[in-house]
Order: C-alpha cells, then structure tokens, then sequence
C-alpha cells in the first residue's frame, strides 16, 4: 500500500486549499475590475453614422450645447438634434459633402438619422437633465470634456455609486449658472468661492436625492 | 504544483490581454455583465422613452406625431398676437403682446437666447458678421444684416414670424421647435435693442460720468 501514495501527497489537501485560496481571490480581483461599469462602458465611443465632431462645431464654430440639444434645460430628455437643426447651416456650409448624405437624406424623407445612443440608464433608475443642469451642474460632470471630442466617448461609469457619490456632496461640484454650458469652466469650489456655493445650496434649497424612491421611482 | 500555478498565471495573464484596462476606447457595445436572459430584471420595461426606436410603429419611432385635428394639453395656442404675431385680421403686429412686459429681464433673457440660437450667423451687433460667414455662409448673397432699413421697417410680429417659419426665402431655416413662444418675442425684443444701439447719437448717453469717459462735451 505505501507505495500507491507518495510521501507529500500528506500535503496535498493543505496545497488544494491553498490553491483554491488564490484562485478565488484572482476570481475576485476580476470581477470587481471587469465587471463594473468602469470597465464595461467607460471608453464606449461607437462609430456614428455621420462622422460629427463635437470638437468642430463647439470649439471652432462656437456653438453652444443647446443650440443641438435645445431641450437639456427645458426636459428630463436631452434631445439628439433633429436633421432641419444640421441643416440650417449644411444647406449652405458644405451643402454637397459626402460626409452629410445621411442628414440629407433623413431631412429630404423624414426618416430619422440612424445615431448610436452611448450613454443610457436602465429602465428601472430615472434621470433628469433640466434639473441638473438648472441647478449648476455641467454637462462636463457626467459626459466628460465633450467639446474637446472628435467622437462622442464615455467617460463616466453613470453607475448608481457615480450618481450617488455627487449626491452626498454637491457643493464641490456647483457651477455658476451660466457657465454650465462652458465645459472648460471651473466649479465654484475651484474658484474658492465656497461661501457662493453653501448659499447656492441653501437658497435654491438644492437637495439631491439619496433615497432609493428618489431615482427608483 | 508548480505547474499548476503557471498555468493559473497563464490562463490569468491571457485573459487580462484578451479583456484589456479599463478606460481603453472601443467601439462595439458595452458588454451587459447581468444579461436579461440570464438574469430577467426591470432593465428593459415595456415602455417607450423619448426618441428611442420602436417595432410596434411602422416608421420605427417611439415618438408620435399628434393626430390630425387634435391639440395636445397646453397647446391649444389661441391668442394668435402671441403665438403668431399676427392680429385678428391676420395683418402682422406692430407690438408686444399685452401679457409680456418688456423690460430689463426681458431684454437679458433675449440676449441670452440670441447667444446661442442667432448669434453664429448674425453676429454679436447683428450686423450678419457671424463666424459661420468664415465657413461658407459668405457664399450667399444675403446675411440677413438687422441694421437695413427694410428689416428697421419690420414689424414685431413680422420678426416673430421669421423665428417661427424662417425668412421668406428659406435661406433662414424656422427656430421654432427650438424657442417657446415667450422666448421668441424676448429675441425680438433683443433684436430691436440691437437695432436701437447702432443708431445711437451722443445726445441719448445721459449719464454723467459716462459722457465724461466718453470724451462727449
Ligand atoms: C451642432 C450640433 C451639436 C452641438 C452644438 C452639440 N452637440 Fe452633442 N451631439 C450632437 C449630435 C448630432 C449627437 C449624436 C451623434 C454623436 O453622438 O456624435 C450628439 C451627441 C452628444 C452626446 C452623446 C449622446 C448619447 O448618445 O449618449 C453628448 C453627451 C453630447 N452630445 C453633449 C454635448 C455637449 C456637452 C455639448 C456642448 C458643449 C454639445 N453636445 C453640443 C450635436 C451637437
Ligand atoms: C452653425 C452652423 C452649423 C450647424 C448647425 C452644423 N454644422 Fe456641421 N459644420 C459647420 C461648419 C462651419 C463646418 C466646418 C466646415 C469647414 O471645416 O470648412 C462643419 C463641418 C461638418 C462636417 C465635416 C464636413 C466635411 O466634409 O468635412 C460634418 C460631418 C458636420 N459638420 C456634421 C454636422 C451635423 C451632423 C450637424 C447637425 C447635428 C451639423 N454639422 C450642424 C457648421 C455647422
Ligand atoms: C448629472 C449627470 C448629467 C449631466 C450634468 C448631464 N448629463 Fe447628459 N446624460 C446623463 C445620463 C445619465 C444620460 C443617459 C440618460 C438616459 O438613459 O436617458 C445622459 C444622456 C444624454 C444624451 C443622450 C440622450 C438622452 O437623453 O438619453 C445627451 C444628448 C446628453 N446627455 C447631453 C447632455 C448635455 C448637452 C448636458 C449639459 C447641458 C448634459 N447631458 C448634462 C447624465 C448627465
Ligand atoms: C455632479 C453631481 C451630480 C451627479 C453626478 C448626479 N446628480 Fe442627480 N442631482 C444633483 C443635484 C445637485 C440635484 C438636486 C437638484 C435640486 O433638486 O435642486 C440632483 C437631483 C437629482 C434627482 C431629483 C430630480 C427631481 O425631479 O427631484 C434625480 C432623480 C437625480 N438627481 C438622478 C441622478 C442620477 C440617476 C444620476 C446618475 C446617472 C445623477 N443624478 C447624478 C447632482 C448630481
Ligand atoms: C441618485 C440616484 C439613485 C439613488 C438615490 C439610488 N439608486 Fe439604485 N441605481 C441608480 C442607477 C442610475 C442605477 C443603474 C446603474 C447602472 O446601470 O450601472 C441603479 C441601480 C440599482 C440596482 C441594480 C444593481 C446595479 O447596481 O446595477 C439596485 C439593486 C439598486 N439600484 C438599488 C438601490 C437602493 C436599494 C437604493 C436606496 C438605498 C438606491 N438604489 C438608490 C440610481 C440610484
Ligand atoms: C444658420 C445661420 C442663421 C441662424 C442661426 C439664424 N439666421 Fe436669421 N438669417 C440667416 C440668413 C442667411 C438670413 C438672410 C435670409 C434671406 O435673406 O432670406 C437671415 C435673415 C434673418 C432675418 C430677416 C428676414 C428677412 O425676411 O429678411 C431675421 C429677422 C432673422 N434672420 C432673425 C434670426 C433670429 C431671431 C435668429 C435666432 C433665433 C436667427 N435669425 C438665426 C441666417 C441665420
């Protein structure tokens, strides 16, 4: 019989557990690293239909975001712009590019451009822009330097602890209200107005929920 | 047990050049780490959220048109002068409407609205300067420049009327869907200030101290 198990299969057992004892924590380091939205849409920059560069039209032409998105302050929804919207300048600007034969074609039919969505909530969490953004916080929080972008890329996680960790603490990131649209602006708190922006929050009575039946509604 | 543990290594080290860091841009959609199939959830309810696509509706929108002969809640539109800007006759207005003051909030607001809807093409002054002029635009034989006597004689309603269906021409494209009704005739307002400003003569700077820096006598 002794010769059927050698001597360290003794610590065999020992070795297993240990063994198994890196492997779940290798399993855990994983899932916590790739099974977050920090990794599963941070980084999301799908190809458009139509190549249009936020950098372009913001930066150089000097639009400013609502001049697209023309209900972020008015809805819960910030519209995609409507085909007429590109077409008010493109009828003449670059009328024949090729880049743009989508647009004209959806303002000539009526069909919609066929734009990617990159950044969604779940049907179950509610979001709200115009509340936001009327209240001092920049489109810049949640989407990132987008005026400085060819395509559109996501650059927050937007999961329930990205939310929630804004929540708890709005003061830091309060703008003035008319430099929400101005993504390279700085909050009050890096401009040290710290004082503004206690007053801010207690005369708009800013109150951001942290219950659940506030975005679980 | 060595072997095992390179193997582990491997497999680890494999895996971690198939899956990436975090933050690296892509462009196919986000992975779903709690599919549907796999875990039915609230993540995707039976309900239509706006401007998304449907395949209930044969033009594959979620979004609806309101039916002919309808008027949705809140947009029965009745007072033509302000909605309009035309009176009972159907002759376009030569005022504001009774329910609007024009005064400093007005004009501010006017002038906020102009930045971001008008300016890119009509300029700062309105004077048809905009950037947009660099880019193309100059290409056309009008500018619409605010400081013409044909635009001076204008009427109220007449400028309403441009926002709401674009010039006669159709060069200017409408800016209706983008400006409620009330913001329309703050913009009119803003351009008559506009108007008032370049024909400004020494004698209208009353203020004292102003005449002084001005160097007027
Ligand atoms: C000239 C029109 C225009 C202007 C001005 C503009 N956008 Fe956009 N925006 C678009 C279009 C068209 C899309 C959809 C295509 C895309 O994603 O590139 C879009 C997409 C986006 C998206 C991604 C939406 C999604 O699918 O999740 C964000 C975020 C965004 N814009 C933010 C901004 C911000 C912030 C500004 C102001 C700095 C701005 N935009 C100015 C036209 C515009
Ligand atoms: C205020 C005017 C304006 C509006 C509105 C506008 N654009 Fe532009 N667009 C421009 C200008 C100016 C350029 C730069 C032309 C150049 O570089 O000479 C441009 C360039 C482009 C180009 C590159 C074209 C090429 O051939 O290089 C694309 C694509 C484009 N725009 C898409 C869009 C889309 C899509 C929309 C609607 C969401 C839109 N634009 C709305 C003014 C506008
Ligand atoms: C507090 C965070 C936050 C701020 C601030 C914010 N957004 Fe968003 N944005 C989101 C979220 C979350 C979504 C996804 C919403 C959804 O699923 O409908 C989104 C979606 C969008 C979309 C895609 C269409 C839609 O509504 O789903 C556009 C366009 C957009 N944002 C533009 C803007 C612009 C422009 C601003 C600044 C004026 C802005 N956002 C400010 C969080 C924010
Ligand atoms: C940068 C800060 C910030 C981030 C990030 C942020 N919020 Fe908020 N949110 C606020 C503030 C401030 C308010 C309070 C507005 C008020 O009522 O004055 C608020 C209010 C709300 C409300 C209440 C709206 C209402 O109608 O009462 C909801 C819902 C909400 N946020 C959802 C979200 C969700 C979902 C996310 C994540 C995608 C998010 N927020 C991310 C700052 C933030
Ligand atoms: C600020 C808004 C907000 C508040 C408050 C909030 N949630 Fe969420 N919650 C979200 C958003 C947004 C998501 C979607 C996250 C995602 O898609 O990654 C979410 C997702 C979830 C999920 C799904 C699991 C996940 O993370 O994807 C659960 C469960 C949940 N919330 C429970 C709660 C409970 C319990 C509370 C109260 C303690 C709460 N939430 C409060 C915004 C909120
Ligand atoms: C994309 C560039 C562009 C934008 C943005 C724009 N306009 Fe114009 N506008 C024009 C052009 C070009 C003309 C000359 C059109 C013509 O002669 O038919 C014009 C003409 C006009 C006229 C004179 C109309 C006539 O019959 O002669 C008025 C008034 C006017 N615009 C007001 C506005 C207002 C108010 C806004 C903002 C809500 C605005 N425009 C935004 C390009 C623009």
């Amino acid at each position: 019989m002794s010769n059927i198990f050698p001597k360290s299969a003794n610590k065999l057992p020992l070795q297993i557990i240990i063994y198994l004892g890196v492997l779940v924590g290798i399993a855990t380091a994983g899932v916590t690293y790739y099974m977050t939205p920090k990794y599963t849409r941070v980084g999301y920059a799908p190809i458009q239909p139509v190549p249009f560069s936020h950098a372009k039209h913001v930066q150089e032409v000097g639009l400013d975001c609502r001049y697209c998105h023309s209900n972020v302050d008015k809805s819960g929804h910030s519209n995609v712009p409507t085909a007429q919207t590109c077409m008010n300048c493109h009828s003449v600007v670059k009328s024949t590019s090729p880049l743009l034969a989508p647009v004209r074609e959806s303002y000539e039919k009526g069909t919609p451009v066929p734009w990617v969505w990159i950044h969604t909530t779940p049907d179950y969490a509610y979001f709200n822009h115009s509340i936001h953004v009327n209240r001092g916080i920049s489109c810049v929080e949640c989407h990132g330097k987008v005026n400085e972008m060819d395509t559109v890329r996501h650059v927050q996680p937007l999961s329930m602890a990205f939310c929630i960790e804004c929540h708890r603490n709005p003061e830091s990131r309060l703008r003035d209200p008319k430099d929400v649209f101005n993504l390279d602006s700085k909050t009050l708190a890096e401009q040290g107005r710290h004082q503004e922006a206690q007053e801010y929050l207690h005369n708009w009575k800013v109150k951001a929920p942290e219950s659940c039946s506030g975005c679980h509604r | 047990m060595r072997h095992v543990y390179l193997v582990t290594f491997f497999v680890a080290a494999l895996l971690v050049s198939i899956l990436g860091l975090r933050g690296v841009t892509f462009t196919r959609p986000p992975l779903d780490v709690f599919p549907e199939w796999a875990f039915p959830g609230m993540k995707y309810q039976p309900k239509f959220r706006p401007q998304a696509a449907s395949e209930f509706f044969a033009d594959g929108r979620s979004d609806r048109m309101p039916p002919e002969h309808t008027v949705m809640r809140g947009m029965l539109a009745e007072d033509d002068h302000f909605y309009r800007g035309k009176d009972n006759a159907g002759a376009f207005v030569r005022s504001f409407p009774s329910d609007l003051t024009v005064n400093l909030a007005l004009l501010e607001r006017g002038r906020d609205q102009y930045a971001i809807y008008c300016q890119v093409c009509h300029g700062v002054s309105g004077d048809g300067n905009g950037i947009t002029l660099r880019y193309g635009m100059g290409s056309l034989t009008t500018n619409g420049n605010y400081h013409t006597d044909r635009i001076r004689a204008m009427t109220d309603g007449e400028l309403y009327n441009v926002i709401v269906n674009g010039s006669a021409s159709k060069v200017m494209m409408p800016y209706a869907d983008k400006l409620v009704p009330a913001d329309r005739w703050a913009v009119v307002a803003y351009i008559r200030a506009l108007q008032r400003a370049q024909q400004g003569t020494a004698a209208d700077v009353t203020d004292a101290a102003a005449r002084q820096t001005l160097g007027i006598q």
